[in-house]
């Protein structure tokens, strides 16, 4: 995909179990500086596996995974959170009976907001501003989506990992976190983006890995993929080619 | 009516559940009674909510059930005894600001003797059994039957009496009705903890991180905090609490048990039922409505006094298989 220098994380051969049951088998996965690297399969492919184990939330049995050339395979998940990767799971992870700007300062460490930060955050989502004393549990879907990718963005983060940030949301929706993902593109933060919106990750990124059964099956640069539209069908099926 | 006005109505029940039922007491009780069953109800309230909160609260942040809980309420009382008995020369005089102040030093060390060794409790027992249920449940009953006997092995196993400071003994009148003087300082001590406590949840950042594990602990620590490190904390606050609890509720007995941890436990959780696990503010309304049903039925109905908080969570649950005020995960 790349030069190894211009890595910000690598994932070497990372084997996880969840319980009695192996889901991911040898992972080697390569995140560039300042790149947005789609991570795309089909369901039960091992990408939320893979986020939540470079998270530390599951421990890899097997593999190392390094960010910045630092191990953080055995580190505890405040660590891996404290060297600068914000996580934004599928579910979102939003404290519901917290008000939305009580979930912004969970994020913010002990100083509290920073006027500019907080600024550029609800420039990119200006909704959470009108539902700033607002329960988060009230949100729509959309302005939660809104709300976890604003928490993981509101202090300077090293690397965003994403999990499928359109799943259930209307079009409308997901142009507005599109144009805000694009927003954080354009400012070279490097994430790392679960989507099976192929439309999305075709606007988004720059480098992609497709996994199946475990295992990253193919990586490459996004518009390649995106070109080349035997090699969709053969990944990732006939649905995601037809951009659902 | 349309949807948005019954959803808000749904959401605002719960909070009138209490005021409804004591408007209700009031005709079939009188307005004498009332006010004296009233105040005794919430000073009991104040007292279980004590106990309960730590006990939702460990609960919320790491689903941690603790059956051990009672075993801190019987050390705070036990500790009160051996503090207040050489303070036997301040506690007999009708000086209320000695008995007060002697009170303030049995309260502080039953705290701090509970928190001590919720502390150790947590670090020795609890942390083996993170994330297995069934384990914790026979590791804290064992817990509690261990401790149980060291407190009789230190203090003995006759019933201790604990009496009231003389300026606490007696009651007020309140027009014709008679307020026990030590329920009033109960009720404002319980008031205080449950305000401290709400200030320390609401305003600052451990509360907040407190408040959030409760609802979702994976992604406090993805946001980099030590969940462990505050679930530590809490830990040993809700022990001290409960430390604090075993004082009010020895002195309000006047005469302490070993066992005196085990009776209170039993209506602790029936408030944290009705509230809703790990719910704080659930806890409080909780503590508040047994404390009343239970002062009300036995003045209306003895006989009934006994199962009337079992019967009070079984009609809350069918209404609210939850509890009043669910939390999100539990």
């Amino acid at each position: 995909m790349t030069n190894g220098d211009q890595a910000l994380l690598r994932l070497d051969g990372v084997h996880t179990d969840i319980g009695r049951y192996q889901i991911l088998y040898g992972v080697d996965l390569l995140v560039r500086r300042g790149q947005v690297t789609m991570l795309l399969g089909r369901n039960g492919a091992g990408k939320t596996t893979t986020l939540r184990t470079i998270m530390g939330l599951w421990k890899p049995r097997q593999g190392g995974i390094a960010f910045d050339g630092r191990s953080i395979g055995g580190m505890d998940t405040p660590e891996i959170a404290r060297l600068g990767i914000a996580y934004v799971p599928e579910n979102m992870g939003i404290f519901g009976k917290l008000t939305v700007r009580e979930n912004m300062l969970l994020a913010t460490g002990g100083q509290g907001f920073v006027e500019e930060q907080l600024d550029r955050v609800l420039a990119f989502f200006p909704a959470l501003k009108l539902k700033w004393d607002s329960p988060a549990g009230s949100l729509s879907g959309g302005q939660k989506q809104m709300l976890a990718v604003g928490r993981a963005i509101i202090e300077p983060r090293r690397l965003l990992l994403v999990d499928e940030p359109t799943k259930g949301l209307s079009p409308a929706m997901v142009d507005q976190l599109v144009a805000a993902l694009l927003g954080l593109k354009s400012e070279h933060t490097t994430i790392l983006l679960v989507e099976q919106n192929f439309r999305v990750a075709l606007a988004m990124g720059d480098d992609v890995a497709v996994m199946d059964q475990g295992r990253i099956v193919h990586s490459g640069s996004m518009a390649a993929l995106g070109a080349d539209e035997r090699l969709q069908q053969h990944l990732l099926g006939l649905s995601m080619a037809a951009g659902t | 009516m349309s949807k948005q006005w019954l959803d808000r109505l749904r959401r605002a029940a719960p909070y009138a559940v209490t005021p409804l039922l004591v408007v209700a007491a009031l005709p079939a009780i009188g307005p004498a009674p009332w006010v004296t069953l009233t105040v005794a109800g919430l000073t009991m309230g104040m007292m279980l909510f004590l106990v309960a909160s730590g006990l939702t609260l460990i609960f919320g942040l790491m689903e941690v059930l603790n059956f051990a809980h009672a075993a801190f309420v019987t050390l705070g009382a036990y500790v009160t005894i051996s503090v207040l008995r050489p303070l036997a020369g301040w506690t007999a005089q009708p000086s209320l600001v000695l008995n007060l102040a002697a009170l303030l030093i049995a309260l502080a060390a039953a705290a701090a003797a509970s928190g001590t060794l919720g502390f150790v409790f947590e670090r020795v027992i609890i942390r083996q059994v993170y994330g297995a249920p069934l384990r914790q449940i026979l590791i804290t009953i064992g817990a509690l039957t261990v401790i149980e006997q060291l407190v009789i092995v230190l203090w003995g196993a006759e019933a201790i009496p604990l009496p009231k400071p003389a300026s606490l003994r007696g009651s007020v009148f309140l027009g014709t009705s008679s307020i026990e003087t030590y329920r009033l300082f109960a009720l404002f001590v319980g008031l205080a903890v449950a305000v401290a406590m709400h200030l320390v949840l609401t305003r600052t950042r451990i509360g907040l991180v407190v408040r959030a594990g409760v609802e979702d602990r994976e992604m406090v620590q993805a946001l980099g905090y030590r969940i462990r490190r505050v679930f530590v904390g809490v830990f040993v606050a809700g022990t001290a609490l409960a430390g604090m609890g075993g004082m009010m509720w020895g002195q309000y007995q006047t005469l302490v048990t070993s066992q005196i941890g085990d009776g209170m436990i039993i209506l602790v959780f029936i408030i944290l039922i009705i509230g809703g696990l790990g719910s704080v503010g659930g806890c409080f309304i909780g503590a508040i409505l047994v404390g009343l049903t239970s002062n009300y039925v036995g003045f209306l109905a003895p006989k009934l006094a006994l199962g009337s908080n079992i019967l009070l969570m079984a009609l809350i649950l069918l209404w609210r298989p939850r509890g009043l005020f669910p939390i999100a995960e539990h």
